[in-house]
């Protein structure tokens, strides 16, 4: 499936779709696409799953077990089902997909520009010039961390990290550490840092709590299960909300360990409020720590309350081990409110505050006023664009490697519609 | 929680105008600027720690707004201070400030999830060390040491969704986010 017409210079040309990323979003597409005989090429800046390989640290697992690994056309086949793949598994997994779907990737191949033009788009790379009917940005949710403005005021002989940076702790320098964050990343770096020796501390805004395992079954089987996963873009109140939600406090690992500030403080993480400001030197923390833990308390709470339910509803109830209810979050009875970095011997801050995807290549008229990609369930608002891999994109899956499975399905339905009646319009000016 | 919700959805009211509240953030999604406020007040010194502020005017919805009629707040400190007690404290009406805000929070919240409240009655405490405001410790800060609010809600609902009721409010109060994160002050001399 590598047809693309212009084969005197392989390194560009025009072909009916491009799809930008060779991660697992952009293979699904590239799957669907095939499988419907629309011609395309994935570009791809690296190597395939170049940000698994290459961008993420030593210890990153998945947060979804591996039975529930799969993409359209492909799915777990191996012996440990209810295991948690690391960063290489993954990368080797979504390498084997290309592989299987033959799917013509372009490696190496970085985009520098995005323009529309009168008949779709062109797209310059550092190997030439592409042109193409649909686009498909699928370069990743995760392209680029978030750190807060407030992070250039913090004294200059403090070392900085993003989670992009962080590999293990033996990069981290001797001393303290503040890890700010306290979603999956920022659970998961603490933890690991505390278990390396390091006195850790961690500052604390909103955050979603959620057990490893409930009633005998790993969290995200209910998830699945129940039908959280593919609720769909739609049907939501607060899309914006629901799009903005960080991941759950979750790490994949063989002892199926719960993952929560219980945990960490019970290591002997100190717990902060969110960082405020800096001001001096020293960092300003939120008063607000009580009511964040409250918040996720309350809401790990409902989200067990209805697995609950769901079960009574199914008749399932009786089959399974009961529910237990976890202890609210600790929070000391004086929380710290400002931290002097220097007193305290905290020599690195760790951002773990939030990944955003990198769209700044794309010079169209598709962003909202935040900066951000419109489009409504991955129908971006210029004819023939489309992305994949965002949050909450279709499903609260979409951002999960097997969300991208049903939204390949429907995506490429749409671009071929798409294709279609742009080839019968062309057809028609042919035919006066 | 359908049943009741269903069973409830045309009888709940706290007095609260969601729809309209909904109608408005739907409009300032659309148009941010409009959702730029700047609020005011005024303040005269009276005689001794006894000080009037008056509130009437704010901009809002991109124009001047007024309130319905000028407010004012006395304030003033206690006797034992050689004062003569005009009006509360002014860090007690930061308190009221504060549970002005959460109350009318978590009678929003309540409303939108279709909640009736019969009464709610919040007490609050805050710890104060005098050393600080009189120089006695330069190490101990002038305002609150903590600030402990308690609420006693009578509400049809169960505790978990009352505590929820009340954790939403923090979570959306403006009085709150002042009290809890710091605040850029500039006082100048006009």
């Amino acid at each position: 499936m590598n047809g693309v017409s212009n084969r005197a210079s392989p390194g560009a040309g025009t072909v009916d779709v491009l799809i930008v990323g060779a991660g697992h979003s952009g293979l699904a597409m590239s799957h669907c696409l095939a499988r419907r005989g629309i011609e395309h090429v994935v570009l791809e800046r690296g190597e395939i799953a170049h940000a698994w390989r290459h961008q993420r640290w030593d210890s990153l697992r998945l947060l979804t077990p591996n039975w529930l690994t799969r993409l359209p056309g492909m799915a777990y086949d191996g012996d440990d089902p209810d295991g948690f793949m690391g960063r290489h598994a993954v990368a080797d997994f979504i390498e084997r997909y290309a592989r299987a779907s033959s799917a013509p990737v372009r490696t190496g191949t970085t985009v520098l520009s995005v323009r529309q033009d009168e008949s779709g788009y062109h797209v310059d790379t550092d190997r030439g010039r592409w042109r193409c009917r649909a686009l498909v940005i699928a370069s990743g949710a995760f392209a680029k961390a978030c750190v807060p403005r407030l992070a250039a005021d913090l004294p200059p002989d403090v070392a900085q990290l993003t989670p992009y940076d962080y590999r293990n702790p033996g990069q981290v320098e001797a001393g303290g550490v503040l890890v700010v964050g306290a979603s999956a990343t920022g659970l998961q770096l603490a933890d690991e840092l505390q278990r390396a020796g390091r006195s850790v501390t961690i500052a604390v805004g909103e955050h979603v709590r959620m057990p490893r395992t409930y009633r005998g079954r790993d969290i995200q089987w209910w998830m699945h299960e129940t039908g959280l996963l593919d609720q769909r873009f739609d049907a939501q109140d607060d899309l914006a909300r629901a799009r903005g939600v960080a991941s759950p406090q979750l790490v994949g690992s063989r002892e199926r360990q719960i993952m929560d500030l219980n945990a960490l403080s019970g290591g002997g993480a100190r717990l902060v409020g969110r960082v405020a400001g800096v001001r001096d030197g020293k960092v300003q923390l939120s008063g607000s720590l009580r009511n964040v833990c409250a918040l996720a308390d309350l809401k790990m709470g409902r989200l067990l309350g209805s697995i609950d339910d769901w079960l009574q509803a199914t008749g399932r109830d009786a089959a399974l081990p009961p529910g237990v209810r976890f202890a609210a979050t600790r929070v000391p009875e004086k929380p710290v409110l400002g931290l002097d970095l220097r007193r305290e011997g905290i020599r690195t801050v760790i951002w773990a505050t939030g990944f955003r995807p990198d769209h700044a290549w794309l010079h169209l008229p598709a962003f909202d006023r935040k900066g951000r990609m419109a489009h409504a369930g991955g129908v971006a608002t210029l004819p023939g664009l489309y992305l994949m891999g965002l949050p909450f994109l279709r499903r609260r899956k979409s951002s999960f490697i097997h969300g991208a499975e049903d939204d390949a399905y429907e995506l490429s339905a749409h671009l071929a519609t798409y294709l279609d009646a742009v080839g019968r319009h062309r057809r028609d000016l042919v035919a006066l | 929680m359908n049943a009741r919700m269903n069973a409830q959805a045309t009888r709940v009211d706290n007095g609260v105008n969601v729809e309209a509240l909904l109608g408005a953030r739907e409009a300032l999604t659309q148009m941010p600027e409009a959702a730029r406020f700047n609020w005011r007040a005024t303040c005269e010194w009276v005689k001794g720690t006894h000080a009037r502020s008056t509130i009437d005017s704010f901009f809002g919805l991109g124009e001047e707004q007024q309130h319905n009629t000028m407010h004012r707040i006395d304030s003033d400190h206690p006797e034992l201070f050689a004062s003569e007690d005009h009006g509360a404290t002014p860090v007690e009406i930061v308190l009221a400030g504060l549970a002005g805000c959460l109350t009318a929070g978590i009678a929003t919240v309540a409303q939108n999830r279709n909640i009736q409240l019969r009464s709610v009655k919040a007490t609050l405490e805050a710890g104060m060390d005098l050393q600080g405001i009189l120089g006695i410790d330069g190490e101990v800060r002038n305002g609150f040491d903590g600030v402990k609010v308690t609420y006693a809600i009578d509400a049809d609902a169960t505790r978990e969704e009352i505590e929820a009721l009340v954790a939403q409010s923090q979570k959306r109060s403006a009085v709150f986010d002042i009290i809890t994160n710091p605040t850029d002050v500039s006082v100048v001399v006009s």
